[in-house]
């Protein structure tokens, strides 16, 4: 059962996940369209690209943008569970051994204590997440049938990731499941909105650009202030 | 069996005009719409052709966050209703349209008519406060294209479209009511400038000025007050007899084919005359539909214009940088004053500096909005919404929030240049009976406050 889901179904998810979304990616691009939406991507690269940047890293930070700024709880609670949630995977132990067996391709793995602190963070994060989508009237009006299965989908991996590192006369139950969902996460990305993984850094760079060669970015001297 | 009012055809004669003025109010044009059938292979086709990754991704990824909200005016106005999210106004018309692949009746074209007129003026502020970069604004002039183009458009803006498409320009002003308001403005102002005159048609003049309609059938004097400072700044400009309208009713109806004719029409009369630049009027939109938007319309595949197209504040801050226009300290305001940042040419073109290094000449005790410039609040009439009877009330509700950001810094006098900008302050100023707050454009603080060089001839009146 372990070597199966460990081998030939996590090699499935995986391509699942990174083909998925490398071809949203490709899609996403083929289908920008400079006249319809008008905006000259093939020209102005002196200040698109860093037009594009800035608006991807200013979102990546903390209070980088007045977005976070004027929502401090919500940043919050997006920053503890992004922080984790793209470390822990990539980098935890466990992690980086099986991704090493498969690919060959060998990262640097985090401190046990530290992957539990974020694994902790981003579970946290994930609850205010349900809390506000609980209590916000706001987020009552907007709330869909996929947002509560990619939060699910998104809780499960790192609670049972959690549970086997702390709960180990079921270890091996715990370990099953955290496969098995972590691998739902896996194939259901490319297919959901957690496709934003790799779509965030797309529209934030088509705004960027938008701004950079239509919207200012002549006049306005410098990039647009997010 | 009355007339077909409301039907997917845009006006393009007098006669469909005047048939759609007649009926006051838009009435009939309304009644008419409940029974307006939907093409709906036509807009499955259209949403098709049109509707690309970047649109669907938008919709696709938005995490329902919320985040947008507190960024819009309309959900702030109306005490926070949850039906004036961005999100949920987008995904709840186009969203939803493009769902079911534009198999979608009558009701809910309505529907959708009234939401991407009524509770969204394109300011594009959600945009800039969306953390995957969802511009709410840009999807609902897309919405509008659709629904103009099947027919569930306000009845103000069928009529705005046509107007263009007839008159090739907003309102029914000829070629030669242009020429001789010009005329008229020359002889009026005679006595007191005996120099002054508006050149019609002047080839390589350094500057070619371009107006908004609206001056030119009400406010005339508008007209003169730009000349008079072309005039005092000794610049070498003209006016075309052809393509001098530069406003586009026709971009808040969603017309895109009335776009382009009215842009073309711009640049055909830069071909003829060859100016060094053109300068529009103190427009937010036109400058938009000129400026930003236009060059696509045109063809042009760098978006950009044929030649430099100024904003008026540009050329005002220009004029002032150089010493070619001085302002008399004496004269400077005095009062506390504060300015309206216009959506269309700030956060849409980066324009906010200038209008404040304007300010830093001629104003004593400038106080910023709170927020201001690239993320100010739309004035609550833009996009056209000014413009439309029908959703009037959505309208007043909405300046209120703008109405207490400006009470907030103490201002005496909002400087606005901008005519959407204007109309939604001199609206709220009257709904809300705080008459104590006046407002403005900057043409007659400048005209008032200028000094006037030795050589040019002048007549105290």
């Amino acid at each position: 059962m372990m070597d199966f889901i460990t081998g030939p179904l996590f090699a499935l998810s995986l391509l699942i996940f990174v083909g998925g979304l490398g071809l949203r990616v490709i899609l996403y691009i083929r289908g920008l369209d400079a006249k319809l939406e008008r905006v000259a991507y093939n020209f102005h690269f002196s200040r698109s690209i860093p037009g594009a940047l800035v608006s991807i890293g200013k979102w990546l930070i903390p209070g980088g943008t007045a977005g976070w700024r004027k929502q401090p709880v919500a940043a919050a609670a997006f920053f503890l569970l992004h922080v984790g949630a793209i470390f822990v995977p990539l980098f935890v132990l466990g992690h980086t051994v099986l991704l090493e067996d498969l690919t060959g391709i060998s990262l640097p793995s985090l401190p046990g204590e530290l992957a539990d602190v974020l694994t902790i963070a981003t579970l946290c994060g994930l609850v205010l997440l349900v809390a506000r989508r609980l209590t916000s009237p706001a987020l009552r009006q907007l709330n869909s049938c996929q947002d509560w299965l990619v939060l699910a989908v998104t809780i499960l991996p790192f609670f049972t990731g959690l549970m086997a590192s702390f709960d180990t006369a079921s270890y091996d139950t715990w370990c099953i499941l955290h496969v098995l969902s972590g691998e739902l996460f896996l194939i259901l990305a490319p297919f959901t909105k957690l496709s934003h993984i790799a779509l965030y850094f797309m529209s934030r760079a088509q705004l960027g650009m938008d701004y950079a060669i239509k919207r200012g970015g002549a006049t306005r001297g410098g990039a647009f202030p997010w | 069996m009355s007339e077909v009012l409301c039907s997917p055809t845009p006006v393009t004669t007098k006669e469909g005009i005047h048939a759609l003025l007649k009926d006051k109010g838009g009435e009939e044009y309304y009644r008419q719409m409940k029974n307006l059938w939907v093409d709906q292979v036509a807009l499955g086709r259209d949403l098709e052709r049109t509707c690309k990754s970047r649109t669907r991704t938008w919709l696709s990824i938005c995490a329902h966050c919320a985040m947008c909200a507190d960024s819009c005016f309309f959900y702030k106005a109306n005490d926070n209703d949850p039906k004036q999210i961005p999100s949920y106004k987008i995904q709840s018309t186009l969203g939803e349209m493009i769902r079911k692949s534009g198999r979608v009746d009558t009701e809910f074209m309505i529907n959708a008519m009234n939401v991407a007129w009524g509770q969204c003026t394109c300011c594009n502020r959600c945009g800039v406060y969306c953390p995957h970069g969802i511009d709410t604004g840009v999807m609902f002039s897309y919405l509008r294209g659709l629904l103009f183009k099947h027919g569930f458009v306000p009845w103000e803006l069928k009529i705005g479209s046509g107007m263009h498409r007839v008159y090739g320009a907003q309102m029914d002003v000829t070629e030669e009511d242009w020429v001789e308001t010009c005329e008229w403005m020359v002889e009026e102002n005679q006595d007191e400038w005996p120099d002054l005159e508006i050149p019609v048609d002047k080839e390589n003049a350094d500057v070619m000025y371009i107006l908004n309609a609206r001056e030119v059938k009400h406010y005339p004097e508008d007209i003169a007050k730009a000349a008079i400072l072309f005039h005092v700044t000794g610049t070498n400009w003209t006016v075309p007899s052809k393509g001098w309208e530069n406003t586009s009713l026709t971009m808040f109806a969603g017309d895109w084919e009335g776009c382009a004719q009215n842009v073309k029409r711009v640049y055909a009369a830069v071909d003829r005359l060859k100016p060094k630049m053109v300068v529009g009027t103190e427009c937010g939109h036109a400058h938009r539909a000129t400026v930003v938007e236009g060059p696509y319309w045109a063809g042009r595949d760098s978006g950009e214009p044929p030649v430099p197209f100024l904003h008026y504040v540009e050329w005002v801050a220009m004029c002032l940088r150089t010493g070619k226009l001085k302002i008399d300290p004496a004269k400077k305001i005095k009062v506390p004053c504060t300015l309206q940042d216009s959506c269309n040419y700030v956060r849409n073109h980066g324009l906010g500096k200038i209008t404040r290094e304007i300010m830093s000449y001629i104003a004593e005790d400038f106080r910023e909005m709170d927020p201001n410039g690239d993320h100010n609040f739309c004035c609550g009439g833009g996009g056209g919404l000014n413009g439309i009877g029908r959703y009037r009330n959505e309208r007043n509700v909405a300046l209120k929030h703008k109405l207490e950001q400006i009470k907030a810094t103490g201002a005496e006098l909002v400087i606005s240049p901008c005519h959407n900008c204007w109309d939604a302050i001199r609206d709220m100023v009257e709904v809300y009976e705080e008459h104590n707050l006046k407002w403005t454009f900057l043409k007659p603080l400048l005209v008032d406050m200028m000094i006037i060089p030795d050589h040019i001839r002048h007549n105290e009146i």
